[in-house]
Order: C-alpha cells, then structure tokens, then sequence
C-alpha cells in the first residue's frame, strides 16, 4: 500500500465519518422529534406535536438521505468492511431497518389519514409507531457501534465471519451506547425544537432538554466506564494524545450547551450540542482508525480498488456543487416563524 | 424454508413492492408538470386542482418510495453480502451517483409540497421540472447497476476479490441504454395508463367535470406516446439480449432446441421435462426474424448449456407473454381513445365502453412493469452477477433470514394496504369533493 493510496483511503474513511455526523446531526435529531412526540403531555400536548410536524415535514426526507450516503460510501469505498458488518450485524441492522421504514411510513401515514393538519397531533396508532419505531432504531445503531468497538465481530483470513460471542449487542457496554445514542437524540431535537418555539411551548422543550441533557451525561459516564472495562483498547485509544484533546472539547461543548440552555442562550445552545455531537463523533473516529471492524478488518483490508475510491471522492464536489445551495434553499425558505402557544 | 429460498423471496416482495413507488415516482411528476404547465399557461382553477391532488399522491406515496428504497439499498448487503463485495467495489460508484439526485429529488420534493405559497408560481413549477428530471435520472442510474449484473465489464478478480477496476467502463455499457430507455418508458406508460384508468373510473360514476377530462386527456396522452415507442425499444433491447444473454432470451420464447427457422411462440407453456413449449401459437420463423431480422437465422436454444445453468423457465416465458399482452392491449386502447377523440371530441365521455376499458386497464401497465422485471431477474439465475457468481453462493450465511422474510412480507402488506386506503380517501377528498 503506497502513500497516496493510503491518502485516498483515509479521505474516503473521513467522508463516511462526515455522513455519520450529518446523519446523527439532521437524522438523529430526527428521532428525537418522534421520542418528543411519543411523550408529548401536559396543557400543550397537541403544539408541542404541531411543533414537531411542522419542523420535521419538509426536512425528514432529505434528512434519512445521510444513512443511504453512509451506505454507499461504505460498500464502494470498503466493500469488505461492509459485507463483514452485514453478516454480523444481520439482526441489528436488520431490526434497525424494521424501525426506519416504520417510522418514515407512520410519519405520512398519520398526517395524511386525518382531514385537517392539527387532527394529526391527536394520539393515533401510527403516531404510537411513529414515537416507538423511533426509539428502536437509535438505540439499535449505537448498540451496533458498539458490537464493533468491542472487538466482537472475527473474521478470518478467508474472509469468514463470526461473531465472538451470541448476541453481542445485549452486552451492558452495547446497551448503554444505544440508550446513549438515544439520549442524544432526544438532547438534540428538544434543543432544536426550542429554537422553532416561543412562549410556553419554549419552555415545555427546554424542560425536555434538561432532561435528555442529564440523561446524556449520565450514559455517557456509564459508557466511559463500560469502554475502560470492556473495551479497554478503544478507551486507551481514547485518551490518547490524538483524540484526547478532540473529546476534551466535545465535553466543553456540551458543558456549554447545558449553561446556554439553562441561561437561555437558545441559538448558542443549538450550536454547541451539535458542536458536542460532532465532536465525539470525531473522536470516536479518530480512536477507531485505522480499524474499520476492529480487530480484523483496517479501512486498507477493506479498501476497494483505488479508481473506485478516487471515483466516489472526486464525484462528491460535483455533487456538493448541485446539493448545497439547494439544501440551503430547503432550510432557508422553510425556516419558520417561531411557533406560538395557543 | 431454507436461506437462500427465503433470501429470493424477500428481495422478491422488496422489489416488487419498490417498484410499483418507484415508477409513480418516475411517471407521476411528469404527468404533474404537464398540468401544472397547462395552469400557468392558461391560468384555469381546474389544472392546479389536479396538481394539487397529484402532489399530495406524490408526498405519501414518494414518502413509502424512500422507505422502500431505504429498505433495499441495506437488503442487498444483509442478503448478499458476497456479492455487494464485489458490485460495491465495481459499480458501488453508479449508486453514489443515484444517491446525488435522489438527494435533489427529496429535497425539491419537500420545496414543492411545502412552497405552494412559499415559492412564486415559476420557481414552485421549476421545482416540479427538477423533481421529474431527479427522479428519472436516479432510475436510470439504478439500472446502470442492474445492466452491469446482466453484463458485468471493466473489473478483474483474483481468488474472490476485486484486485482492479475501471470505473468508466460501465458507462460505455449498451445494455445500459436499452435498459434505461425500455424501463423510463414502462414507468411514465404505467403510471399514464393508471391515472388515465382512474379517472375514466371517476368518469363512469357521472364526474364529468374539467378536473376530470383534462386529468384523463393528459394521462392518455402520455400513455399514448409511450405505448407508441415501447414497442420499438422492447425490439432493440430484445435483440440486444438475443445477442448477449442468448440462455434468457431462450427462456422468455421457451426455445428449448438450437434451431433455424425458429418459431415465435405466443403464448404456451414450456414443459421443462420434455423439453418443449406446449399449446402455443406458432408462427414459423417468426422469432429468427425479430431476433435477427432473418426467417432462416439459428436461435440459440436451452440445450446449448447445461441444465444447471437454466433459468426457472415457466416463470421466464410466463413473464415474458404477460408483459407483451399487457403492452399490446394498451397500445389498442391508446389508439381506441385517440380515435374516439379525434371523431367525437368532448361527447368521448359519454362513450361507456371506451370508459369501462380504459378503467379496467388501470393496472395493465404495472402489471406490464412488474413482469418485465420477472424477465430481467427471473431470467438472470443462476447466476447473480452473470458469468461471475452464482445466486446461491452470494446469500448471507447469518441466521434467521426466513423470520426476517415474513417479518418484511407482513411490514410490506400493512404500508400496501395503508397506501390504498390513504390514496382513496385522498380521491374523494381532492377533485371530487
């Protein structure tokens, strides 16, 4: 493997990172906005669901489109890597898939089966999916990032793969990254959500913020504790020097976006979750490398043949040059008034 | 119920399924931007209104569209993980592309269901353009990836990988064209010929109103230009496979011996035992001509490989003579209609029989889509990648394939059923209220 070769690898491992933030970013706050629906309660019940529908119907589609460029990024760019995952990640990814197409269909569903835009913040049975397929899904994907970083997924010289114990994903360490993945989901949508609301309906999601927030920094301690114990070459991969200082700031992010929220700062809040969120993404990236399925398989092991590679990365500029400024548009001209409790 | 079959089966319900959503979402924007052309350029209520109701058919059923396709692209990897090792590594590109304008495609999907007071009349209308183009481009992108299975190019392998690749290669791949053109055909005539059935249907119960006429005129319209060109792309791609894959051209005319003067067979039912088709009408060298413009050309026959490398050739031939009588019953009804209106103009809505037809030829194009599909894949076993792998070497060796198969068969009934119900109510409550 000479160095250029290496180069276009390691660009081609760090654009499917970059789809991981975005799909955690857009796609994550996503699920949140179905947890936040699912537990909707108290006087505004119905604008806190009118909330969420209004911010999520334009953008929902665009935003699942990050899990579908992860994919292909990962079977173009490391075919190997992702045929190794699908063998053992079978049940997970596929139960994952379950919820995915679940929740999408349920959103639709519910809001074309009632006559008038606010009957479908009535609790429905597709909304019932709608909240519970999107809790699923979450805890199942951090679940799976798990299995990897634990090193349970073996695989031999001739390509055969296995799994180093039955079940890997109900292991305390692969729960609690799921709940965390939950969590943040949860943190991040309800910090959105404040941002697109004003009035009392502000305050129900900063509420909900705090909450998911507590939540998050008490599963991500549990996780730190369960990576030192089960994981222990990912934790000492991350307090290493190299990723050290990245998670470092991941967590003045957060610490920050807890201050913002309780003072406040909506916009600031918004900016520093999803600064944390990327942060520890990056982290975890920069901790993982170069192993795409720890131990067996590097992002090299995996590599397709370098046109492809070269492919797929000079494609995405082209791409970038027709998808930003129309995802600017999406964003800018559906960027609402905030919503007002009635 | 072992892997593999199972395996077979759930991509069956998966694709199946997705291309039904696939294709409205191909046909359905053109059919939106003739419309909503036709209201900015003539400025009557009676146009937007069936773009309105169109739209709204569009959000849900683009919405169950992504779903599906969502479902697939992770399918293919958890079905066949050995061969999206080699596909991704060949062609994973082609999809990459695909994703591009699918991406463009949602994000002016949700611009245009979302911006009928957001956007001027111009830009929500280029909005509509953009959303047919995307939509037609990703199909086209999708089947590059089908064609090179057909006819993998520009790759070496060494013990089980992919050691180089040309990526352009594929690009430059015939069956690619005639596949793409055949396909984007199938979905705008599917699609024309459904809404036309519709409101022909709408028609019968006494809703003669302009939403109506004009709602079934432009799906006639559009069903009339593609059931005039179909015939002529189904020729070159028939003959392309003639040429290329001469075991599923074989299968589809259940020419079981090599032979010249080879008849074409309508109809029949090929008898794998005794190795001939049954109860067919013959026409002498009727298939050596179309394959190769000459009565007396040799047609390959099944014999010409070993049993192991046929295809399940009932299915094949029966798919092949569904799709055909499909594509000829709404050739006649086009030509029917046209002349119907040529002569009679607006009184055509009074004519019950041209009606009841065009009805109940509803889902004739999609049943001609589906069948197609039949052919391609059916007629493709053994092989997956054609020449390069075998099916059943490719299938996951992970467990519990068989639960996740009826697991997604009752998901895919529960969207299907729940889309019907939705799009009726939708009906009722759009044009017709």
């Amino acid at each position: 493997m000479d160095d250029t070769s290496q180069v276009w690898i390691n660009l081609a491992a760090l654009v499917a990172l970059v789809g991981v933030m975005a799909y955690a970013l857009l796609g994550g706050a996503d699920f949140g906005g179905g947890v936040w629906d699912l537990f909707a309660g108290g006087p505004r019940k119905r604008q806190q669901r009118l909330a969420i529908q209004r911010a999520m119907g334009p953008v929902w589609e665009a935003n699942h489109v990050w899990l579908i460029f992860v994919v292909v990024v990962l079977f173009s760019c490391f075919p190997r890597g992702y045929a190794a995952l699908s063998v053992a990640l079978f049940l997970p990814f596929h139960a994952a898939l379950l919820g995915i197409m679940l929740r999408g269909a349920s959103f639709v569903f519910r809001s074309y089966q009632s006559r008038q835009e606010d009957a479908a913040a009535e609790t429905s049975a597709w909304g019932v999916v709608f909240g519970i397929a999107s809790i699923i899904s979450p805890i199942l994907l951090g679940a799976a990032f798990g299995v990897v970083t634990e090193g349970q997924i073996r695989v031999d010289a001739s390509g055969q793969v296995s799994l180093a114990r039955t079940a890997p994903w109900l292991s305390p360490y692969c729960v609690t990254n799921g709940l965390l993945a939950l969590a943040t989901c949860a943190y991040l949508a309800a910090v959105y959500l404040m941002n697109e609301t004003s009035g009392a309906l502000r305050d129900d999601f900063r509420l909900r913020a705090i909450g998911a927030g507590t939540a998050t920094a008490i599963l991500a301690g549990l996780v730190g504790l369960f990576t030192w114990q089960e994981a222990n070459w990912f934790f000492m991969r991350l307090v290493s020097l190299r990723t050290l200082p990245v998670i470092m700031v991941g967590l003045v992010c957060f610490a920050g976006s807890a201050w913002s929220v309780f003072t406040r700062r909506y916009r600031l809040s918004r900016l520093f979750a999803a600064g944390e969120a990327t942060l520890v993404l990056l982290g975890w990236g920069l901790a993982q490398h170069p192993y795409l399925v720890y131990p067996d398989i590097t992002f090299a092991d995996a590599a397709a043949p370098m046109a492809t590679i070269r492919f797929v990365l000079l494609s995405l500029p082209v791409g970038a040059v027709f998808l930003l400024p129309s995802l600017w548009l999406l964003y800018v001209v559906f960027r609402q008034k905030s919503i007002e409790a009635e | 119920m072992d892997t593999l079959l199972a395996a077979r089966l759930q991509m069956t319900v998966s694709l199946v399924f997705h291309m039904v959503f696939a294709a409205v979402g191909i046909g359905l924007p053109l059919l939106l931007v003739i419309v909503e052309g036709q209201y900015l350029r003539t400025g009557q209520p009676h146009y937007k209104a069936l773009a309105k109701t169109w739209a709204k058919a569009i959000g849900l059923l683009f919405a169950v569209g992504a779903v599906s396709g969502t479902a697939l692209s992770l399918e293919l990897g958890l079905l066949w993980p050995k061969y999206m090792e080699v596909l991704g590594a060949v062609v994973g590109h082609v999809f990459g592309l695909e994703g591009f304008a699918f991406f463009l495609e949602a994000i002016f999907i949700g611009l245009y269901l979302y911006g009928w007071d957001r956007l001027s009349p111009i830009a929500h209308w280029c909005c509509g353009l953009v959303i047919a183009a995307m939509g037609m481009l990703s199909g086209i992108l999708v089947l590059g990836v089908n064609a090179w299975m057909q006819q993998p190019v520009g790759f070496e392998m060494a013990a089980g990988r992919v050691t180089a690749n040309e990526p352009l290669a594929v690009f430059g791949q015939p069956l690619w064209f005639y596949m793409a053109l055949h396909s984007t055909l199938a979905c705008y005539m599917a699609v024309g010929f459904a809404v036309a059935g519709w409101y022909a249907w709408r028609a019968l119960g006494g809703r003669r109103d302009a939403a109506v006429r004009a709602g079934l005129t432009t799906a006639m319209l559009v069903g009339a230009v593609t059931a005039v060109l179909q015939p002529v792309s189904g020729d070159r791609l028939a003959k392309y496979v003639f040429d290329t894959q001469p075991v599923k051209f074989a299968a589809m005319e259940g020419q079981f011996k090599t032979e010249t003067h080879a008849p074409l067979r309508i109809g029949g039912w090929p008898n794998v035992e005794t190795q001939s088709t049954d109860w067919a009408i013959e026409i002498p060298g009727g298939l050596s001509f179309l394959a190769a413009h000459d009565a007396a050309a040799e047609v390959q026959g099944l014999d010409r490989v070993p049993r192991d490398d046929w295809p399940p050739v009932e299915i094949t031939h029966l798919a092949f003579q569904i799709m055909v009588a499909c594509g000829v019953l709404l050739s006649v009804l086009a030509a029917w209609f046209w002349i119907a209106y040529w002569w009679r103009r607006e009184a055509l809505f009074e004519r019950c029989w041209l009606l009841r037809a065009a009805a109940l030829s509803a889902p004739l194009g999609f049943l001609g889509l589906e069948a197609g599909w039949f052919i391609t894949e059916v007629g493709r076993q053994p092989w997956i990648i054609q020449g390069v792998m075998r099916t059943s070497d490719a299938v996951t060796p992970a467990y519990g394939v068989p639960f996740m198969f009826w697991t997604f068969t009752l998901l895919y009934v529960v969207l299907g059923v729940t889309v019907i119900v939705l799009l009726r109510r939708l009906a009722v409550d759009g044009t017709d209220r």
